[in-house]
Protein backbone atom coordinates (compact mmCIF):
# COMPACT_ATOMS: atom_id res chain seq x y z
CA UNK A 1 0.00 0.00 0.00
CA UNK A 2 1.26 3.45 -0.88
CA UNK A 3 0.84 6.31 1.55
CA UNK A 4 -0.52 9.79 0.85
CA UNK A 5 1.15 11.70 -1.99
CA UNK A 6 1.29 14.90 0.08
CA UNK A 7 3.17 15.94 3.23
CA UNK A 8 0.55 18.45 4.33
CA UNK A 9 -3.19 18.72 3.94
CA UNK A 10 -3.47 22.24 2.61
CA UNK A 11 -6.39 21.69 0.27
CA UNK A 12 -8.31 19.10 -1.70
CA UNK A 13 -6.84 20.63 -4.85
CA UNK A 14 -3.45 19.05 -4.06
CA UNK A 15 -4.86 15.58 -3.37
CA UNK A 16 -5.21 12.81 -5.93
CA UNK A 17 -8.23 10.57 -6.26
CA UNK A 18 -6.12 7.75 -4.79
CA UNK A 19 -5.29 9.90 -1.75
CA UNK A 20 -8.98 10.57 -1.16
CA UNK A 21 -9.85 6.88 -1.45
CA UNK A 22 -7.02 5.95 0.92
CA UNK A 23 -8.34 8.46 3.46
CA UNK A 24 -11.84 6.96 3.10
CA UNK A 25 -10.61 3.39 3.56
CA UNK A 26 -8.62 4.37 6.63
CA UNK A 27 -11.63 6.28 7.97
CA UNK A 28 -13.72 3.11 7.65
CA UNK A 29 -11.37 1.44 10.11
CA UNK A 30 -11.40 4.39 12.48
CA UNK A 31 -15.17 4.53 12.34
CA UNK A 32 -15.23 1.01 13.74
CA UNK A 33 -12.69 2.06 16.38
CA UNK A 34 -14.88 4.93 17.62
CA UNK A 35 -17.84 2.61 17.97
CA UNK A 36 -15.99 0.22 20.31
CA UNK A 37 -16.38 0.19 24.09
CA UNK A 38 -12.88 1.70 24.30
CA UNK A 39 -12.61 4.25 21.52
CA UNK A 40 -8.89 4.73 21.46
CA UNK A 41 -5.81 3.39 19.69
CA UNK A 42 -2.20 4.00 20.73
CA UNK A 43 -0.75 4.77 17.25
CA UNK A 44 0.26 8.41 17.80
CA UNK A 45 1.60 8.05 21.32
CA UNK A 46 4.81 9.90 20.52
CA UNK A 47 3.32 12.65 18.33
CA UNK A 48 2.48 16.12 19.57
CA UNK A 49 -0.08 18.20 17.72
CA UNK A 50 -0.79 21.92 18.11
CA UNK A 51 -4.29 23.13 17.32
CA UNK A 52 -3.97 26.75 16.27
CA UNK A 53 -7.32 28.42 15.85
CA UNK A 54 -6.94 32.02 14.74
CA UNK A 55 -10.65 32.10 14.03
CA UNK A 56 -13.56 30.89 16.13
CA UNK A 57 -14.73 27.34 15.74
CA UNK A 58 -16.64 24.89 17.86
CA UNK A 59 -17.31 21.68 16.00
CA UNK A 60 -14.19 21.56 13.81
CA UNK A 61 -12.01 22.20 16.80
CA UNK A 62 -13.78 19.67 18.99
CA UNK A 63 -13.74 17.15 16.16
CA UNK A 64 -9.99 17.56 15.60
CA UNK A 65 -9.33 17.41 19.33
CA UNK A 66 -11.32 14.20 19.72
CA UNK A 67 -9.65 12.67 16.66
CA UNK A 68 -6.21 13.47 18.08
CA UNK A 69 -7.07 12.16 21.53
CA UNK A 70 -8.48 8.94 20.11
CA UNK A 71 -5.19 8.40 18.32
CA UNK A 72 -3.38 8.99 21.65
CA UNK A 73 -1.51 12.10 20.44
CA UNK A 74 -0.46 14.79 22.88
CA UNK A 75 -2.15 18.06 22.08
CA UNK A 76 -1.78 21.74 22.81
CA UNK A 77 -4.51 24.24 22.06
CA UNK A 78 -4.17 27.82 21.13
CA UNK A 79 -6.77 30.38 20.25
CA UNK A 80 -6.31 33.80 18.77
CA UNK A 81 -8.26 35.50 21.53
CA UNK A 82 -5.60 34.68 24.12
CA UNK A 83 -2.51 34.89 21.93
CA UNK A 84 0.46 37.14 21.34
CA UNK A 85 -0.91 37.97 17.90
CA UNK A 86 -2.63 40.84 19.63
CA UNK A 87 0.84 41.99 20.63
CA UNK A 88 1.95 42.17 16.98
CA UNK A 89 3.76 38.86 16.47
CA UNK A 90 3.82 37.47 12.91
CA UNK A 91 2.29 34.10 12.00
CA UNK A 92 5.65 32.48 11.24
CA UNK A 93 7.10 33.66 14.54
CA UNK A 94 4.12 32.40 16.49
CA UNK A 95 4.24 29.00 14.84
CA UNK A 96 8.04 28.67 15.04
CA UNK A 97 7.86 29.41 18.74
CA UNK A 98 5.34 26.66 19.19
CA UNK A 99 7.40 24.26 17.06
CA UNK A 100 10.48 25.02 19.18
CA UNK A 101 8.61 23.20 21.93
CA UNK A 102 8.90 20.02 19.78
CA UNK A 103 5.53 19.90 18.10
CA UNK A 104 5.21 17.48 15.15
CA UNK A 105 2.03 18.62 13.48
CA UNK A 106 -0.01 21.79 13.29
CA UNK A 107 -3.76 21.94 12.72
CA UNK A 108 -4.59 25.51 11.79
CA UNK A 109 -7.65 27.60 11.11
CA UNK A 110 -6.95 31.11 9.93
CA UNK A 111 -9.09 33.95 8.53
CA UNK A 112 -6.69 34.62 5.63
CA UNK A 113 -6.94 32.50 2.46
CA UNK A 114 -3.61 30.80 1.77
CA UNK A 115 -2.41 30.89 5.38
CA UNK A 116 -1.98 27.10 5.53
CA UNK A 117 -0.06 26.98 2.25
CA UNK A 118 2.16 29.84 3.38
CA UNK A 119 2.91 28.10 6.64
CA UNK A 120 3.62 24.77 4.95
CA UNK A 121 6.30 26.49 2.86
CA UNK A 122 7.98 28.30 5.74
CA UNK A 123 7.95 26.07 8.78
CA UNK A 124 9.31 22.60 9.37
CA UNK A 125 6.16 20.77 10.42
CA UNK A 126 3.16 18.94 8.99
CA UNK A 127 0.26 21.31 8.40
CA UNK A 128 -3.41 20.36 8.37
CA UNK A 129 -5.67 23.10 7.11
CA UNK A 130 -8.78 23.38 9.27
CA UNK A 131 -10.14 26.23 7.13
CA UNK A 132 -8.34 29.24 5.68
CA UNK A 133 -10.62 32.20 5.02
CA UNK A 134 -12.80 31.66 1.99
CA UNK A 135 -10.23 29.31 0.37
CA UNK A 136 -10.45 25.66 1.49
CA UNK A 137 -11.71 23.47 4.31
CA UNK A 138 -10.42 20.08 3.17
CA UNK A 139 -11.50 17.88 6.07
CA UNK A 140 -15.08 19.16 5.80
CA UNK A 141 -15.19 18.27 2.09
CA UNK A 142 -13.72 14.84 2.81
CA UNK A 143 -16.28 14.10 5.49
CA UNK A 144 -19.10 15.37 3.24
CA UNK A 145 -18.08 13.07 0.38
CA UNK A 146 -17.48 10.24 2.84
CA UNK A 147 -21.01 10.71 4.20
CA UNK A 148 -22.44 10.64 0.66
CA UNK A 149 -20.47 7.44 -0.04
CA UNK A 150 -21.84 5.92 3.15
CA UNK A 151 -25.43 6.96 2.42
CA UNK A 152 -25.59 6.25 -1.32
CA UNK A 153 -22.88 3.60 -1.75
CA UNK A 154 -20.59 5.71 -3.90
CA UNK A 155 -19.95 9.29 -4.96
CA UNK A 156 -19.30 8.65 -8.64
CA UNK A 157 -22.09 9.87 -10.96
CA UNK A 158 -24.14 11.22 -8.06
CA UNK A 159 -25.70 14.64 -8.58
CA UNK A 160 -24.85 17.05 -5.80
CA UNK A 161 -26.08 20.61 -5.49
CA UNK A 162 -24.39 23.07 -3.17
CA UNK A 163 -26.85 25.75 -2.16
CA UNK A 164 -26.21 29.18 -0.68
CA UNK A 165 -23.26 31.46 -0.18
CA UNK A 166 -20.76 30.04 -2.66
CA UNK A 167 -18.59 33.17 -2.82
CA UNK A 168 -17.58 33.21 0.84
CA UNK A 169 -17.61 29.48 1.42
CA UNK A 170 -14.44 27.44 1.78
CA UNK A 171 -16.71 24.43 2.26
CA UNK A 172 -18.16 24.97 -1.23
CA UNK A 173 -14.77 25.23 -2.93
CA UNK A 174 -13.29 22.18 -1.20
CA UNK A 175 -16.49 20.24 -1.86
CA UNK A 176 -16.39 21.09 -5.56
CA UNK A 177 -12.78 19.86 -5.84
CA UNK A 178 -13.48 16.69 -3.86
CA UNK A 179 -16.73 15.75 -5.58
CA UNK A 180 -15.29 16.40 -9.03
CA UNK A 181 -12.24 14.25 -8.29
CA UNK A 182 -14.53 11.42 -7.21
CA UNK A 183 -16.58 11.69 -10.40
CA UNK A 184 -19.77 13.35 -9.11
CA UNK A 185 -21.79 15.93 -11.03
CA UNK A 186 -21.83 19.21 -9.17
CA UNK A 187 -24.19 22.17 -9.36
CA UNK A 188 -24.13 25.38 -7.36
CA UNK A 189 -27.27 27.31 -6.57
CA UNK A 190 -27.82 30.63 -4.84
CA UNK A 191 -28.45 34.32 -5.37
CA UNK A 192 -26.41 35.67 -8.31
CA UNK A 193 -24.55 37.97 -5.94
CA UNK A 194 -23.25 35.00 -3.93
CA UNK A 195 -22.06 32.92 -6.90
CA UNK A 196 -18.58 33.77 -8.20
CA UNK A 197 -18.49 34.99 -11.79
CA UNK A 198 -16.28 32.30 -13.33
CA UNK A 199 -17.31 29.35 -11.17
CA UNK A 200 -18.25 27.30 -14.28
CA UNK A 201 -14.51 27.15 -15.06
CA UNK A 202 -14.37 24.53 -12.27
CA UNK A 203 -16.71 22.32 -14.27
CA UNK A 204 -19.85 22.93 -12.22
CA UNK A 205 -23.35 23.80 -13.36
CA UNK A 206 -24.95 27.01 -12.14
CA UNK A 207 -28.64 27.32 -11.33
CA UNK A 208 -30.44 30.24 -9.74
CA UNK A 209 -33.77 28.50 -9.20
CA UNK A 210 -33.72 26.31 -6.09
CA UNK A 211 -36.66 24.13 -7.18
CA UNK A 212 -34.98 23.23 -10.48
CA UNK A 213 -31.74 22.47 -8.66
CA UNK A 214 -33.39 20.23 -6.07
CA UNK A 215 -35.42 18.37 -8.69
CA UNK A 216 -32.18 17.58 -10.51
CA UNK A 217 -30.06 16.41 -7.57
CA UNK A 218 -29.55 13.32 -5.39
CA UNK A 219 -27.91 15.28 -2.58
CA UNK A 220 -28.36 18.89 -1.45
CA UNK A 221 -25.65 20.47 0.67
CA UNK A 222 -27.25 23.55 2.25
CA UNK A 223 -24.57 26.03 3.25
CA UNK A 224 -24.78 28.60 5.98
CA UNK A 225 -24.95 32.24 4.98
CA UNK A 226 -21.67 33.68 6.24
CA UNK A 227 -22.78 37.03 7.54
CA UNK A 228 -19.39 37.54 9.21
CA UNK A 229 -17.58 37.61 5.86
CA UNK A 230 -19.95 40.05 4.17
CA UNK A 231 -18.95 43.67 4.10
CA UNK A 232 -21.90 44.74 2.00
CA UNK A 233 -25.46 43.43 1.65
CA UNK A 234 -25.57 40.67 -0.96
CA UNK A 235 -29.33 40.24 -0.75
CA UNK A 236 -32.11 42.55 0.42
CA UNK A 237 -33.12 40.69 3.59
CA UNK A 238 -32.76 37.35 5.38
CA UNK A 239 -36.48 36.84 4.90
CA UNK A 240 -36.14 37.18 1.14
CA UNK A 241 -33.17 34.78 1.12
CA UNK A 242 -35.19 32.22 3.07
CA UNK A 243 -38.15 32.56 0.74
CA UNK A 244 -35.99 31.98 -2.36
CA UNK A 245 -33.22 29.68 -1.12
CA UNK A 246 -34.48 28.20 2.14
CA UNK A 247 -35.67 24.58 2.33
CA UNK A 248 -38.68 23.70 4.45
CA UNK A 249 -40.57 20.45 5.03
CA UNK A 250 -43.33 21.14 2.48
CA UNK A 251 -40.76 21.99 -0.20
CA UNK A 252 -38.75 18.82 0.60
CA UNK A 253 -41.81 16.56 0.41
CA UNK A 254 -43.01 18.14 -2.82
CA UNK A 255 -39.85 16.99 -4.63
CA UNK A 256 -40.15 13.98 -6.96
CA UNK A 257 -37.02 12.24 -5.55
CA UNK A 258 -36.11 11.48 -1.97
CA UNK A 259 -32.97 13.60 -1.77
CA UNK A 260 -30.32 13.52 0.94
CA UNK A 261 -29.98 16.79 2.88
CA UNK A 262 -26.60 17.86 4.27
CA UNK A 263 -25.40 20.89 6.19
CA UNK A 264 -21.84 21.61 7.35
CA UNK A 265 -23.09 23.46 10.45
CA UNK A 266 -23.63 25.58 12.36
CA UNK A 267 -27.23 25.74 11.16
CA UNK A 268 -29.16 28.98 11.10
CA UNK A 269 -32.45 27.17 11.75
CA UNK A 270 -35.18 28.83 9.75
CA UNK A 271 -32.78 30.51 7.33
CA UNK A 272 -31.16 27.84 5.07
CA UNK A 273 -33.27 24.97 6.35
CA UNK A 274 -36.12 24.71 8.81
CA UNK A 275 -36.04 22.50 11.90
CA UNK A 276 -38.32 19.85 10.41
CA UNK A 277 -35.88 19.41 7.49
CA UNK A 278 -32.79 19.39 9.73
CA UNK A 279 -34.36 16.73 11.95
CA UNK A 280 -35.98 14.67 9.19
CA UNK A 281 -34.90 11.17 8.16
CA UNK A 282 -33.55 12.59 4.89
CA UNK A 283 -31.03 14.70 6.76
CA UNK A 284 -27.59 13.20 7.49
CA UNK A 285 -26.30 16.21 9.43
CA UNK A 286 -25.42 14.25 12.59
CA UNK A 287 -23.84 11.43 10.55
CA UNK A 288 -21.62 14.11 9.01
CA UNK A 289 -20.47 15.11 12.49
CA UNK A 290 -19.74 11.51 13.49
CA UNK A 291 -17.87 10.87 10.25
CA UNK A 292 -15.87 14.06 10.82
CA UNK A 293 -14.00 12.45 13.70
CA UNK A 294 -13.20 9.31 11.69
CA UNK A 295 -12.04 11.35 8.67
CA UNK A 296 -9.82 13.57 10.81
CA UNK A 297 -8.33 10.53 12.53
CA UNK A 298 -7.53 9.08 9.10
CA UNK A 299 -5.93 12.31 7.84
CA UNK A 300 -3.80 12.78 10.94
CA UNK A 301 -2.82 9.10 11.05
CA UNK A 302 -1.78 9.04 7.38
CA UNK A 303 0.20 12.29 7.65
CA UNK A 304 1.87 11.20 10.90
CA UNK A 305 2.94 7.98 9.22
CA UNK A 306 5.15 10.09 6.97
CA UNK A 307 7.02 11.64 9.89
CA UNK A 308 9.72 9.00 10.08
CA UNK A 309 11.09 8.35 13.48
CA UNK A 310 14.71 9.36 13.90
CA UNK A 311 16.73 6.41 15.03
CA UNK B 1 15.18 -17.82 -4.77
CA UNK B 2 14.40 -21.38 -3.70
CA UNK B 3 11.20 -22.85 -2.36
CA UNK B 4 10.84 -25.95 -0.21
CA UNK B 5 7.53 -27.45 0.82
CA UNK B 6 7.77 -28.28 4.51
CA UNK B 7 4.20 -29.48 5.05
CA UNK B 8 1.70 -30.80 2.56
CA UNK B 9 -2.07 -30.80 2.80
CA UNK B 10 -2.30 -34.17 4.54
CA UNK B 11 -0.03 -33.03 7.35
CA UNK B 12 -1.85 -29.70 7.50
CA UNK B 13 -5.21 -31.35 7.87
CA UNK B 14 -3.93 -33.67 10.57
CA UNK B 15 -2.56 -30.71 12.47
CA UNK B 16 -5.76 -28.70 12.21
CA UNK B 17 -7.75 -31.70 13.45
CA UNK B 18 -5.39 -32.25 16.37
CA UNK B 19 -5.57 -28.57 17.32
CA UNK B 20 -9.37 -28.78 17.35
CA UNK B 21 -9.37 -31.81 19.64
CA UNK B 22 -6.95 -30.05 21.98
CA UNK B 23 -9.27 -27.04 22.10
CA UNK B 24 -12.27 -29.25 22.84
CA UNK B 25 -10.30 -30.99 25.59
CA UNK B 26 -9.49 -27.69 27.30
CA UNK B 27 -12.66 -25.70 26.64
CA UNK B 28 -15.37 -28.41 26.58
CA UNK B 29 -18.59 -26.62 25.56
CA UNK B 30 -17.00 -23.25 24.67
CA UNK B 31 -19.62 -21.39 26.69
CA UNK B 32 -16.94 -19.18 28.25
CA UNK B 33 -14.57 -19.20 25.32
CA UNK B 34 -14.27 -16.97 22.27
CA UNK B 35 -12.05 -17.52 19.24
CA UNK B 36 -10.27 -14.49 17.79
CA UNK B 37 -8.53 -14.76 14.42
CA UNK B 38 -5.69 -12.32 13.82
CA UNK B 39 -6.25 -10.48 10.53
CA UNK B 40 -5.65 -11.26 7.78
CA UNK B 41 -4.34 -14.84 7.58
CA UNK B 42 -4.99 -15.91 11.15
CA UNK B 43 -8.67 -15.23 10.54
CA UNK B 44 -8.72 -17.69 7.63
CA UNK B 45 -7.29 -20.34 9.93
CA UNK B 46 -9.75 -19.36 12.67
CA UNK B 47 -12.68 -19.82 10.27
CA UNK B 48 -11.45 -23.30 9.39
CA UNK B 49 -10.97 -24.24 13.02
CA UNK B 50 -14.37 -22.79 13.89
CA UNK B 51 -16.22 -24.86 11.30
CA UNK B 52 -14.24 -27.96 12.20
CA UNK B 53 -15.02 -27.52 15.91
CA UNK B 54 -18.73 -27.30 15.16
CA UNK B 55 -18.38 -30.49 13.13
CA UNK B 56 -16.44 -32.38 15.81
CA UNK B 57 -18.14 -31.23 19.01
CA UNK B 58 -21.81 -31.29 19.98
CA UNK B 59 -21.75 -27.50 20.46
CA UNK B 60 -23.47 -25.48 17.75
CA UNK B 61 -22.60 -21.98 18.84
CA UNK B 62 -18.98 -20.88 19.25
CA UNK B 63 -18.16 -17.16 19.16
CA UNK B 64 -15.68 -16.17 16.46
CA UNK B 65 -14.28 -12.71 15.77
CA UNK B 66 -11.51 -11.13 13.75
CA UNK B 67 -8.99 -8.69 15.16
CA UNK B 68 -6.90 -6.22 13.21
CA UNK B 69 -3.85 -4.93 15.04
CA UNK B 70 -2.60 -2.27 12.60
CA UNK B 71 -3.24 0.68 14.93
CA UNK B 72 -1.64 -1.15 17.87
CA UNK B 73 1.63 -2.11 16.18
CA UNK B 74 4.89 -0.95 17.70
CA UNK B 75 6.54 -0.12 14.36
CA UNK B 76 4.34 2.82 13.30
CA UNK B 77 6.53 5.46 11.60
CA UNK B 78 9.40 2.97 11.43
CA UNK B 79 8.30 1.12 8.31
CA UNK B 80 9.06 2.12 4.76
CA UNK B 81 5.59 1.40 3.38
CA UNK B 82 2.39 1.91 5.35
CA UNK B 83 0.27 -1.13 6.20
CA UNK B 84 -3.32 -1.14 5.08
CA UNK B 85 -5.64 -2.04 7.90
CA UNK B 86 -8.16 -4.89 7.81
CA UNK B 87 -11.53 -5.15 9.39
CA UNK B 88 -12.01 -5.91 13.05
CA UNK B 89 -15.26 -7.74 13.59
CA UNK B 90 -16.02 -8.59 17.19
CA UNK B 91 -19.72 -8.32 17.92
CA UNK B 92 -19.51 -9.62 21.49
CA UNK B 93 -17.79 -8.44 24.67
CA UNK B 94 -14.74 -10.39 25.79
CA UNK B 95 -15.13 -9.22 29.39
CA UNK B 96 -14.53 -12.21 31.67
CA UNK B 97 -14.18 -14.65 28.74
CA UNK B 98 -11.39 -17.03 27.85
CA UNK B 99 -9.95 -15.75 24.58
CA UNK B 100 -8.08 -17.98 22.13
CA UNK B 101 -5.95 -16.00 19.68
CA UNK B 102 -5.50 -17.82 16.40
CA UNK B 103 -2.70 -16.96 13.98
CA UNK B 104 -0.99 -18.76 11.13
CA UNK B 105 2.68 -18.10 11.88
CA UNK B 106 4.25 -17.06 15.17
CA UNK B 107 7.53 -15.31 14.43
CA UNK B 108 8.81 -12.39 16.52
CA UNK B 109 5.78 -12.30 18.81
CA UNK B 110 5.18 -8.60 18.17
CA UNK B 111 1.79 -9.03 16.48
CA UNK B 112 0.56 -11.05 19.42
CA UNK B 113 1.73 -8.35 21.83
CA UNK B 114 -0.22 -5.80 19.76
CA UNK B 115 -3.19 -8.17 19.75
CA UNK B 116 -3.17 -8.38 23.54
CA UNK B 117 -3.22 -4.59 23.60
CA UNK B 118 -6.00 -4.37 21.00
CA UNK B 119 -8.31 -6.93 22.58
CA UNK B 120 -8.60 -4.75 25.70
CA UNK B 121 -10.77 -2.35 23.66
CA UNK B 122 -13.46 -5.01 23.87
CA UNK B 123 -13.23 -5.74 27.59
CA UNK B 124 -10.88 -7.48 30.02
CA UNK B 125 -10.56 -11.16 29.15
CA UNK B 126 -10.29 -13.71 31.93
CA UNK B 127 -7.48 -15.44 30.11
CA UNK B 128 -5.76 -15.32 26.73
CA UNK B 129 -4.38 -18.40 25.00
CA UNK B 130 -2.48 -18.57 21.75
CA UNK B 131 -2.96 -21.10 18.97
CA UNK B 132 -0.63 -21.04 15.98
CA UNK B 133 -0.34 -23.28 13.00
CA UNK B 134 3.38 -22.70 12.56
CA UNK B 135 5.80 -21.82 15.33
CA UNK B 136 9.06 -20.38 14.05
CA UNK B 137 11.00 -21.03 17.22
CA UNK B 138 14.33 -19.31 17.88
CA UNK B 139 13.04 -16.08 16.23
CA UNK B 140 11.19 -14.56 19.15
CA UNK B 141 11.84 -10.94 20.11
CA UNK B 142 9.36 -10.93 23.00
CA UNK B 143 8.63 -13.44 25.77
CA UNK B 144 5.57 -14.92 24.04
CA UNK B 145 4.95 -18.65 23.67
CA UNK B 146 2.00 -20.49 22.11
CA UNK B 147 -0.32 -22.82 24.03
CA UNK B 148 -1.26 -24.85 20.94
CA UNK B 149 1.17 -25.47 18.08
CA UNK B 150 0.37 -27.09 14.75
CA UNK B 151 3.93 -27.54 13.56
CA UNK B 152 7.33 -26.24 14.47
CA UNK B 153 9.61 -24.86 11.79
CA UNK B 154 13.23 -23.94 12.16
CA UNK B 155 14.01 -21.12 9.76
CA UNK B 156 16.62 -18.42 9.69
CA UNK B 157 15.80 -14.70 9.41
CA UNK B 158 16.33 -14.46 5.65
CA UNK B 159 13.82 -17.22 5.02
CA UNK B 160 10.06 -16.74 4.74
CA UNK B 161 7.44 -19.21 5.86
CA UNK B 162 4.38 -19.05 3.63
CA UNK B 163 1.11 -20.75 4.47
CA UNK B 164 -1.11 -21.23 1.45
CA UNK B 165 -4.74 -22.22 1.81
CA UNK B 166 -7.54 -22.75 -0.50
CA UNK B 167 -11.09 -22.59 0.69
CA UNK B 168 -11.69 -26.21 1.59
CA UNK B 169 -8.20 -27.33 2.55
CA UNK B 170 -7.65 -29.48 -0.52
CA UNK B 171 -4.40 -30.71 -2.06
CA UNK B 172 -3.32 -27.17 -2.97
CA UNK B 173 -2.88 -26.21 0.67
CA UNK B 174 0.72 -26.27 1.88
CA UNK B 175 3.38 -24.63 3.99
CA UNK B 176 6.58 -23.67 2.24
CA UNK B 177 9.91 -22.18 3.15
CA UNK B 178 11.20 -19.56 0.74
CA UNK B 179 14.86 -18.65 0.70
CA UNK B 180 15.84 -15.47 -1.15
Amino acid sequence: MAGLSVKHLVGIKELSKEDINLIFQTADNFKSVINRPIKKVPSLRDITIANLFFENSTRTRLSFELAEKRLSADIVNFSAASSSLKKGETLIDTVNNILAMKVDMVVMRHPNPGAAKFLSEHVDSRIVNAGDGSHEHPTQALLDSYSIREELGEVKDKKVVIVGDITHSRVALSNIFCLKKLGAEVMVCGPATLIPKYIDELGVKVEYDLRKALEWCDVANMLRVQFERMEVNYFPSIREYTMLYGLDGDFLHSLPNKIVVMHPGPINRGVEITSDVADSDQSIILEQVENGVAIRMAVIYLLAEKIKRES
Amino acid sequence: MSEKIVFNYVELELSVNRLCWQLIENHSDFSDTVLIGMQPRGYQLAQKIHSKLIELSPVSNISLGSLDITFFRDDFRRREAPISPNQTDIDFLVEGKKVVFIDDVLYTGRSIRAGMDAINSFGRPKQIELLVLIDRRFSRELPIEPNYVGMTVDAIDTEKVIVEWDKDLTHKARVSLIRE
